[in-house]
C-alpha cells in the first residue's frame, strides 16, 4: 500500500478569512515575524500497490472532481515522500520560532506523561 | 391538475419541511424526494432546501452534488428546463454541480449570520421570481456561515450584463458576497440559487413577512402557463 498526498489551496485571488484570522492571532502570541497566513487542506490518499503514472492520474482526476472545487481552489498531487516542489523550508525553521523553550518543556512533559500512561495501560489487567 | 413540486431531503437537510410547507401554502403539492433515489416521481419542479447536507464535510454541497437524485436533476434542468430552486445549502449544491457559476465560501467576518434581511429583486424574468417586480424590496430571513458568493470578475460582469443576478442584499451585506449578490440564475432562467430563505417567510405567524411566498407562486404561474 502506498500513499498519495493532495494539497488543496484557495486560489490566490480568493479571500481567505480563516487564514487572515489566524494571521491576526499570531502576533498576540509573540509570532511577530509572520505577516500572512493562507489555510488549505491536505488529503492523504491510500492506494493499492505501487504508485504508477496511472495511479497519479486517477488521483489527479479525483482531486479535480471531488477533493477540490476548481472554481475557487488549486491542487497539487504527489507521492508521499516526494517533496512538493514549491515548498523549500529548512526543518530548523521550526526551532527558531519564539516561545519554543516553554513549548519544548511542555512537549517533553506531555510525552513523559503519555509514555507513563501507555505503560500503565499495558501493565493493566488483560 | 395541481402542480407537483419535489423537495429533496439529503442527510443533514434542515429546511425540507419548511420548503414543503411553503410549496403547499403557495397552492402546489409537495413531493418528498430522497437523495439516494434517482427517480423524480414526475415532479414539475424541484426545491433543494437549506441545511448541512453530509455535515458540510469537504465543502458545503460538495458531496450532495454526487447524490443519485442530483444526477437526474442536473440532467432534467439542463436538457428539459426543469425549474430548480436551491436555497442556502441548495444554492451551494447548485454551484458545486456547475448548474450555476461561482462558489459560496466562508462568511468574510467568519460569524454565522442569522437575521431578517432586506433584498432587492434585480430580475423578475426567472421561473422563480416572476411574481415580483424588478427592484421590489423584500424582507426574508438569512442564516448562513458560508454564504459569501465569489466568482472571478469576468463571471460577475457576465452575470450582471445578462441580468442573471436575481437578488442583492440591501441595508448591509450579511456575509461579504461580491457585489452584494444574494441570488443568481442560469442562462435559461429555470435554475435559481438564493442564499436567504424565502420558505421561512410565508406566514405572518412565523416569518418577518410573507414576502418569500413569491418564489413559490412564481414557479406555479410558470407551470400553469407552459
Amino acid at each position: 500500500m502506498a500513499r498519495v498526498v493532495v494539497d488543496v489551496m484557495l486560489k490566490p485571488e480568493i479571500l481567505d478569512p480563516q487564514g487572515q484570522a489566524i494571521a491576526n492571532a499570531l502576533p498576540t502570541l509573540g509570532f511577530s515575524a509572520i505577516t500572512a497566513v493562507r489555510q488549505g487542506k491536505r488529503f492523504e490518499v491510500e492506494v493499492d500497490g505501487e504508485i504508477t503514472d496511472e495511479v497519479l492520474a486517477e488521483v489527479t482526476r479525483a482531486a479535480g472532481t471531488l477533493l477540490s472545487n476548481p472554481v475557487i481552489e488549486d491542487f497539487a498531487v504527489r507521492a508521499e515522500g516526494d517533496e512538493p516542489a514549491e515548498v523549500d523550508v529548512p526543518a530548523v525553521a521550526v526551532v527558531t520560532a519564539p516561545a519554543t523553550d516553554a513549548d519544548a518543556a511542555d512537549v517533553k512533559a506531555a510525552a513523559a506523561e503519555s509514555s507513563t500512561a501507555e505503560k500503565s495501560d499495558a501493565d493493566g489487567p488483560a | 391538475m395541481t402542480a407537483r413540486i419535489g423537495v429533496v431531503t439529503f442527510p443533514g437537510s434542515l429546511d425540507d419541511r419548511d420548503a414543503a410547507r411553503a410549496v403547499k401554502i403557495a397552492g402546489a403539492e409537495p413531493v418528498s424526494l430522497w437523495h439516494g433515489e434517482p427517480d423524480l416521481h414526475g415532479v414539475d419542479a424541484v426545491v433543494l432546501p437549506g441545511g448541512f447536507s453530509y455535515g458540510d464535510y469537504l465543502r458545503c454541497g460538495a458531496i450532495a452534488r454526487f447524490a443519485p437524485v442530483m444526477g437526474t436533476i442536473v440532467k432534467a434542468a439542463t436538457d428539459d428546463g426543469l425549474p430548480v430552486l436551491g436555497i442556502c445549502n441548495g444554492f451551494q449544491i447548485l454551484c458545486e454541480s456547475h448548474l450555476l457559476p461561482g462558489a459560496l465560501t466562508r462568511n468574510q467576518h467568519l460569524h454565522f449570520r442569522n437575521r431578517d434581511q432586506k433584498l432587492r429583486i434585480s430580475s423578475a424574468d426567472t421561473a422563480w421570481t416572476s411574481a415580483y417586480e424588478k427592484d421590489q424590496e423584500i424582507l426574508i430571513p438569512v442564516k448562513n456561515g458560508e454564504g459569501c458568493y465569489v466568482a472571478d470578475e469576468k463571471t460577475l460582469d457576465g452575470l450582471e450584463s445578462s441580468g442573471r443576478v436575481i437578488a442583492r442584499y440591501v441595508g448591509g451585506n450579511p456575509n461579504g458576497s461580491l457585489r452584494d449578490i444574494a441570488g443568481i440564475t442560469n442562462a435559461a432562467g429555470n435554475v435559481v440559487g438564493l442564499m436567504p430563505h424565502p420558505e421561512h417567510a410565508v406566514e405572518e405567524l412565523t416569518g418577518p413577512s410573507v414576502d418569500g411566498l413569491g418564489f413559490f407562486t412564481s414557479v406555479l404561474q410558470k407551470l400553469v402557463t407552459t
